[in-house]
């Protein structure tokens, strides 16, 4: 059975989901989840971070296509960062970079949140 | 030689693998072909797309052809003539038109929240080539190749 995991860690208002393993049509739910449970709280600046998965197929790109508008819509965004070549590859074969802010470091991903908080408590 | 696993009912044998309709049996297939591709001299850089074209393949089958219905037949069959590595994957479930499924509009997509034909633009995008064979009522059956050695 394919492994995978996610963890979320809190960095002051931008959560982060750490991704581990395999994300396939079986385990892609599990990620899902992870969404759901954020939009529920009301938790919209999402960052995910590849550094850990080793494995995406279409129907993991597909969880990031279900909540990107609504977390949009509510002033978030879902910034991905720390891919391997191999997931990034896949994203640029499907034109996903033109939709998603891809980061090389967690710290970019999290700094480019905070800037614009910055920008609209002026 | 012949193994059964008796709790999930997936067969393997030299040539071809059996599992059911679940995607739980995704991992299984990955593995499967993973350790064929190599055994068949394949770039190890190139195994990874195999591997993701069939997955596709094979989610599609699940999704669609067997519509989720957890015990249907996908069987997996790997041929190598040394130009050609091909992996052949048959299914008993419905019919199916690849003509009918349009080429990814990931804007569309975006205002839909949904993903629709990404598997499709993946397999013809990793292999060199993809056909189906779908016989109402009988069986559906796609090729999935990569050429071994291309000149490059």
């Amino acid at each position: 059975m394919a492994e995978f995991s996610t963890a979320v860690k809190y960095r002051g208002d931008v959560n982060v989901i750490y991704l581990n393993g395999f994300l396939d049509a079986h385990t892609a739910p599990q990620l899902e989840n992870e969404f759901s449970k954020l939009i529920e709280e009301n938790k919209y600046s999402i960052v995910v971070n590849f550094k850990d998965l080793n494995y995406i197929s279409s129907a993991g790109l597909g969880v990031f296509m279900a909540f990107i508008e609504k977390i949009r819509e509510n002033k978030g965004d879902i910034k991905l960062t720390s891919m391997n070549d191999k997931v990034f590859n896949i994203f640029d074969l499907l034109g996903f970079p033109l939709l998603y802010e891809i980061f090389k470091s967690e710290e970019e991903a999290v700094k480019k949140f905070n800037e614009i908080k910055k920008l609209e408590n002026e | 030689m012949r193994l059964k696993n008796l709790k999930t009912n997936n067969y393997i044998d030299d040539k071809k693998l059996i599992v059911q309709s679940r995607t739980e049996n995704l991992s299984v297939v990955r593995d499967y072909i993973h350790d064929a591709a190599l055994k068949a001299g394949i770039n190890p850089e190139k195994v990874g797309d195999i591997i993701l074209a069939v997955d596709e393949a094979c989610t599609n089958i699940i999704k669609h052809a067997y519509k989720s219905i957890p015990d249907g037949k996908i069987e997996i069959q790997v041929l190598n003539n040394y130009k050609k590595f091909t992996i052949v994957i048959t299914d008993y479930g419905s019919s199916f038109e690849p003509k009918k499924v349009p080429a990814p509009d990931l804007q569309k997509y975006y205002q839909q929240h949904r993903v629709g034909g990404l598997g499709m633009y993946l397999m013809k995008n990793l292999m060199d080539e993809v056909d189906y064979i779908s016989v109402p009522g009988k069986y559906n059956r796609v090729s999935l190749s990569k050429n071994l050695n291309p000149v490059s």
